[in-house]
C-alpha cells in the first residue's frame, strides 16, 4: 500500500500534489457517515432557523414573547409542546425563534475569529522569523486565559449583549485557527511545487491565495466545525450568566437562566433549551469529527 | 532536560507580560469612562474624580502599568471598589475553594476518561466502543451548567434516594460545612473533561496498538491482556498528559458557571459578581490569578510530558 | 528431498486483507518446507508477500488480515487451526521472529532487560531475577559489549545495530525451534548488515535451530541459505536447494533476478532490471502472474495459472515451460539463457 506511493516519482512539480486529492476528499466526505449525519442535522437547523419563525407566525398565533400569566409554568401538553415559562410564554416557540440566535453566535463568532486566525496563521507560517514569533507569542497570551475566562473578561469590558458575546467568542477562537493554519502553512510551504511557483515569479500574495489557502482549507473546515460547537457552548454560558443576549430575547442560555429559578416546580423550563443546545452542539461535533476522519485516512479501519 | 526547563521558563516570561498587559488594559478598554461607570449613574463629578484619583487613572499609561505590575508582583492587586477590601484578601479567601474544585474535577475526569477510553480502544469497532464514544460525544456537547442543573434537580427532588445519599439533597451553599457537597459540582465539571480524555485515550491507544513494538510483544507469546495493559497503555498515556493541564485550566474557567449554579463561594463567583457590579480591580485580580495559575500548571505539565516523552522523542 | 526432516511445512497458504477497495490477496499460493536445522531463504521484491507469509505463520496479521486457506504444519500440528492459546505457547518459545525495523520494534518505555525477560518469565516460568541473569547471558551471546550495563538501557540509548542484536537476543531467549528473520538487515548500515548476518549464521550453527530468512537480496541468500523459495506477487514461483537455484534457475523470474545480480559487487540495491512492474494486488493477471513481464509468455500462460509442480529432484516450480502442456518451442530463451521445455 505504502510502497506504491513511495515508489511514485515526483514528476509534476507545478501541480499541487495535495489539490489533486481534493475531489477525492469530497467523495470521502460524502461516504463518511458521521460527516453526512452531522451535515444533514446542521442543514436542518439552519432551515429551521430561517423558516421556523415564519411558519409559526403564519400558521399559528404563537409568539415568542407573548406572555400569559394565567398559563405560566405549564408542563408540556398538546397546546404547548415544550410547556410554558414563568411568563406563560410558549417554550417551543421561543426555542424555534432562538435557533437563529444560537447559530448566529456560533457561525458569526467563528467566522470573525476564523478570518483573523487564518490570516495570522498564514502570515506567521509563511513569513516566519520575527513576525512568526510575535504572532505566536500573542496567541500564547490569549491561550493563557483558560476556557470561558477570556470571553468573560472581554464581555466584562464591553458589557453584556449578543454582539459583544460574538466579539468575545470570536477573539476566543482566534488562537486555535492561527495555530492550526500556521502548522499547515509550514508544511505546504515546504512542498517543492511552491518553490517552482515562486521561481515562475508569482507574488507572495498570489502564492498565499492560489496555492497555500486551498491547501489549508480542509483543516480549517474541521476546526471551524469544532469551534462552532465550542462557540455555541461559550455563548450559551455567557448568556446563562446574564452577560449575553438580554431578556426577553429567546436565547437558549438566557432561557436556561430564567428556568433555573423554577427548577424544583417546573423542571421543563430549563430542560428543553438545554437539550436543544446539546443537540445543536452535537451536530457540529459529529460533523467536525466526520470531516477529520475523512481527511485522515490513517484512522480508518 | 535542564536546558529545556530553562527555555520553557524563558518562554513563559513574554506570556506573563502579555497577560498582565491584557489584564491591565481591561479597565482602559471599557467604552467610555471607567471611573464614571464604576461610580454608577448619577454620581457627582467629585465622586468620579475621587475614583479616578484612587485608581491612578490620571497618570500616564506606562506609569499606571508599571505600578500595576509592580504591585501585583508584591501581591497587591488593589482594592475592591465595592467592599473596599484588598482584592488579594478576597481572592485568598476563595482561592483554595476553586483550586480544589478544579483539582478534584481533574481527578474525576482523568479517572472516568481513562477507563472509558481504554475500554473503547480495547473493544474498538464493537458495540461497546460505539456506545462509549456516543456517550462521550454527548458529554462533549453538553453545556456543563445545564448538566449541573439536571443533577441538582434529580438528586434534590427525587424521593428515591437511599438514606446514605441524602446529603446530595442538601441545597448546596458553599464549601466547608460538608465536604460531600463537593460531589455534584465535581461531577458537573468533570464529566465534560472525562469525555475529552476518553476520546483522546482511545485514539492514542489505537495508534499505539498499531505500532511495531506491539507486534513484537505479541510475537513473544504474551497474553493480550499483558500486551494491552503493559505494552500499549503506558505509551498511550503519554500524550494524554498534555490534556490534563488544559483540562485543569478549563475547570478553573468553568468554575465560574459551576460555582454560580451551586452557590459556591469561589473565585469564579467572585469574578461574576465583580463583573456584574463593575468592580474592575476585582475582575482584574481574579482573571490575573486564574490565568497565572493556568500558565504555571501548563508549564509543569509540559515539563513532565517532556520528561515522560524523553525516550521516545529521541528516536 | 525424501529424507528431509521438516519442522515446518507450508502448503498453498492464502492470506487476504479486507480493505476499502475490496479484498486483497497478499499471499495466494505459498508452499515451502523448512528442514530441521537448515536455513531457508524467502526472496522476492518488496510487496511480494514475504512479511505477510511470515506473519501468517505466527498468526500475527493485522486485524483486517485473515488466513483464507492452506496449511501451516509445525511438527504435525496445523497452525491455521490450533487455538489462540496454543499459538501463544508457540510464539516466542518455539517459533520466534525478528522484524525489519529495529528502531521501532522495541517498546520505548521498557528497558532491554525487561523486554527480554518477559518471554522467559511467561514461557519458562522464571522469576524476575533469574530472567535478568539470563537476559545478560543472552546479550552476551549476541555480542553486546558490557551486557550487565546494557540490560538496563532503554531502546533509545542504543544504535540500530545494537537494537537488532537485542531483538535477536529476545527471539533466542527460549531456544526456539524456528527463527523467522524478516529482512533483519535491511534497515541497517552496510557494515552492520554484515555483522548481523554473520551473527545469525553463527547462532544458527551453534544452536541448531531452523531459520527462515526473508530478504529481497539474492546475494545474502547465497551466503546464508540452504534452500530458497522465490516469491512473486504473493506466490512461490520456485523452491529449490541453493545450488540448483544459483546454477540452474528454472523460473523465468528467478533467471531474471539472477541475471540482474551484479557480480562481485556488494551494492545490490538495484535488483530489478526486469522490465515492467509488479502487478497491483487489485488487478492480478488471471493466468501466470509473471506473464505480463515474462519474455517467454504464451497464450496459455496468460489464460491459466500454472500450479506449483514438483520435479524429479524434489524442487518445485510454477511455470508452464516445465509442464507437459507447454505450447511453445522446445528450447526457450529467457533473458539470454536457454531452458529445455518439458512438453
Ligand atoms: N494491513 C494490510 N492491509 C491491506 N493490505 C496489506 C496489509 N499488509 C500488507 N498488505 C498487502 O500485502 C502485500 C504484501 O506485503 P508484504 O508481505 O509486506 O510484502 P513484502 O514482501 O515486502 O514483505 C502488499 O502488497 C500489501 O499491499
Ligand atoms: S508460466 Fe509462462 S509467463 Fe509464467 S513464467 Fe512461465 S513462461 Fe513465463
Ligand atoms: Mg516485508
Amino acid at each position: 500500500m505504502s510502497e506504491e506511493t513511495v515508489n511514485h516519482p515526483v514528476t509534476a512539480k507545478k501541480v499541487n500534489p495535495q489539490l489533486e486529492s481534493f475531489k477525492q476528499f469530497w467523495r470521502r466526505l460524502a461516504k463518511n457517515r458521521a460527516a453526512l449525519i452531522g451535515g444533514i442535522m446542521i442543514l436542518f437547523f439552519v432551515i429551521m432557523a430561517f423558516l421556523g419563525p415564519w411558519i409559526i407566525s403564519t400558521f399559528t398565533d404563537w409568539e415568542p414573547n407573548k406572555t400569559s400569566v394565567a398559563n405560566k409554568l405549564q408542563g408540556p401538553s398538546a397546546e404547548h409542546w415544550f410547556g410554558t415559562d414563568s411568563f406563560g410564554r410558549d417554550i417551543f416557540t421561543r426555542i424555534v425563534f432562538g435557533m437563529k440566535l444560537t447559530l448566529y453566535v456560533g457561525f458569526l463568532s467563528v467566522f470573525v475569529g476564523g478570518i483573523v486566525g487564518v490570516i495570522l496563521g498564514i502570515v506567521s507560517g509563511y513569513y516566519g522569523g520575527k513576525v512568526d514569533t510575535i504572532i505566536m507569542r500573542l496567541m500564547d497570551v490569549l491561550l493563557a486565559f483558560p476556557g470561558i475566562l477570556l470571553a468573560l473578561a472581554i464581555v466584562a469590558v464591553l458589557g453584556g449583549s449578543l454582539t459583544n458575546v460574538i466579539i468575545a467568542v470570536g477573539i476566543f477562537s482566534v488562537p486555535a485557527f492561527a495555530r492550526i493554519v500556521r502548522g499547515s502553512t509550514l508544511s505546504v510551504k515546504k512542498l517543492e511545487y511552491i518553490d517552482a511557483v515562486r521561481a515562475l515569479g508569482a507574488s507572495d500574495f498570489r502564492i498565499i491565495f492560489k496555492h497555500i489557502l486551498p491547501n489549508v482549507m480542509s483543516p480549517i473546515i474541521v476546526q471551524a466545525s469544532l469551534r462552532i460547537a465550542t462557540a455555541i457552548l461559550t455563548g450559551a454560558g455567557l448568556a446563562f450568566l446574564g452577560l449575553g443576549a438580554q431578556p426577553p430575547a429567546p436565547e437558549w442560555g438566557a432561557m436556561l437562566n430564567e428556568g433555573r429559578q423554577y427548577m424544583y416546580e417546573a423542571g421543563h423550563v430549563a430542560l428543553f433549551p438545554g437539550l436543544m443546545i446539546v443537540v445543536v452542539v452535537l451536530a457540529f461535533n459529529i460533523f467536525g469529527d466526520g470531516v477529520r476522519d475523512a481527511l485522515d485516512p490513517k484512522m480508518k479501519k | 532536560m535542564t536546558k529545556y526547563i530553562i527555555r520553557r521558563l524563558l518562554q513563559t516570561i513574554p506570556v506573563l507580560i502579555g497577560v498582565t498587559i491584557l489584564v491591565f488594559s481591561l479597565m482602559h478598554l471599557v467604552p467610555g469612562d471607567a471611573a464614571k461607570i464604576i461610580a454608577g449613574e448619577g454620581a457627582s463629578d467629585q465622586t468620579v474624580e475621587n475614583i479616578r484619583e484612587r485608581l491612578g487613572l490620571n497618570d500616564p499609561l506606562y506609569v499606571q502599568y508599571g505600578t500595576f505590575v509592580g504591585n501585583a508582583v508584591q501581591g497587591d492587586l488593589g482594592s475592591s471598589i465595592r467592599s473596599g477590601r484588598p482584592v488579594m484578601d478576597e481572592i485568598g479567601a476563595r482561592f483554595w475553594v476553586t483550586f480544589e474544585l478544579a483539582f478534584y474535577s481533574t481527578i474525576v475526569a482523568v479517572f472516568l476518561g481513562l477507563i472509558a477510553g481504554i475500554i473503547s480502544a480495547v473493544r474498538h469497532y464493537t458495540l461497546t466502543d460505539v456506545t462509549v464514544m456516543i456517550i462521550a460525544l454527548f458529554g462533549l456537547s453538553m453545556p456543563n451548567f445545564w448538566f449541573g442543573l439536571l443533577l441538582i434537580q434529580w438528586f434534590a427532588i427525587g424521593n428515591w434516594m437511599p438514606e446514605s445519599l441524602e446529603f446530595l439533597k442538601m441545597r448546596p451553599s458553599g464549601w466547608g460545612d460538608d465536604w460531600r457537597q463537593v460531589v455534584l459540582p465535581v461531577l458537573t465539571l468533570g464529566t465534560g473533561g472525562a469525555a475529552i480524555i476518553a476520546r483522546m485515550t482511545r485514539s492514542s491507544m489505537l495508534e499505539v496498538i498499531g505500532q511495531d513494538y506491539i507486534r513484537t510483544a505479541r510475537a513473544k507469546g504474551l497474553t493480550e491482556r499483558i500486551v494491552v495493559y503493559r505494552h500499549a497503555l503506558k505509551n498511550a498515556l503519554i500524550p494524554v498528559v498534555t490534556v490534563v493541564g488544559l483540562e485543569f485550566g478549563g475547570f478553573l474557567g468553568g468554575a465560574v458557571l459551576t460555582e454560580t449554579i451551586f452557590a459556591i463561594n469561589g473565585m469564579g463567583r467572585l469574578t461574576i459578581d465583580a463583573i456584574r457590579t463593575r468592580d474592575f480591580p476585582m475582575v482584574q485580580g481574579t482573571v490575573l490569578v486564574i490565568s497565572v495559575l493556568f500558565v504555571v500548571v501548563n508549564l509543569l505539565v509540559d515539563v513532565s510530558y517532556r520528561y515522560l516523552n524523553k525516550r521516545i522523542d529521541l528516536n | 528431498m525424501i529424507s528431509k526432516d521438516n519442522v515446518l511445512e507450508v502448503r498453498n497458504l492464502q492470506t487476504s486483507f479486507s480493505t476499502d477497495k475490496g479484498e486483497v490477496r497478499a499471499v495466494d499460493g505459498v508452499s515451502f518446507d523448512v528442514p530441521k536445522g537448515k536455513t531457508i531463504g524467502i526472496v522476492g521484491e518488496s510487496g511480494s508477500g514475504k512479511s505477510i507469509t511470515s506473519l501468517s505463520i505466527l498468526r500475527l496479521l493485522a486485524e483486517n488480515g485473515k488466513i483464507k486457506g492452506g496449511e501451516i504444519r509445525y511438527k504435525g500440528e496445523d497452525l491455521t487451526k490450533v487455538s489462540e492459546k496454543r499459538m501463544r505457547e508457540l510464539r516466542g518459545n518455539e517459533i520466534s521472529m525478528i522484524f525489519q525495523e529495529p528502531m521501532t520494534s522495541l517498546n520505548p518505555v521498557y528497558t532491554v532487560g525487561q523486554q527480554i525477560s518477559e518471554a522467559l518469565i511467561s514461557h519458562q516460568g522464571m522469576n524476575k531475577k533469574q530472567a535478568m541473569v539470563r537476559s545478560v547471558e543472552l546479550l552476551k551471546l549476541v555480542g553486546i559489549p558490557s551486557p550487565e550495563k546494557r540490560v538496563k538501557a532503554y531502546p533509545f540509548e542504543l544504535s540500530g545495530g545494537m537494537r537488532q542484536r537485542v531483538m535477536i537476543a529476545m527471539s533466542l531467549a527460549c531456544d526456539p525451534e524456528i527463527l523467522i528473520a524478516d529482512e533483519p538487515t535491511t534497515a541497517l548500515d552496510v557494515t552492520i548488515q554484515a555483522q548481523i548476518l554473520e551473527l545469525i549464521k553463527d547462532l544458527q550453527e551453534r544452536l541448531g535451530m531452523s531459520v527462515i530468512f526473508i530478504t529481497h537480496d539474492l546475494g545474502v541468500v547465497a551466503e546464508t541459505c540452504d534452500y530458497v523459495a522465490v516469491m512473486y506477487a504473493g506466490q512461490v514461483v520456485e523452491y529449490s536447494d541453493i545450488r540448483t537455484l544459483f546454477k540452474q534457475p528454472k523460473h523465468p523470474y528467478s533467471i531474471g533476478l539472477l541475471n540482474s545480480l551484479p557480480r562481485h559487487d556488494i551494492d545490490q540495491e538495484k535488483l530489478m532490471p526486469i522490465k515492467g512492474n509488479v502487478p497491483s494486488p487489485h488487478e492480478m493477471p488471471t493466468g501466470c502472474r509473471f506473464a505480463p513481464r515474462c519474455p517467454a509468455a504464451t497464450d496459455l500462460c496468460r489464460a491459466k495459472m500454472p500450479e506449483l509442480m514438483t520435479d524429479d529432484s524434489g524442487n518445485q516450480i510454477r511455470c508452464w515451460i516445465y509442464s507437459d502442456e507447454w505450447p511453445g518451442e522446445k528450447e526457450v530463451n529467457v533473458y539470454g539463457e536457454t531452458r529445455i521445455a518439458k512438453g
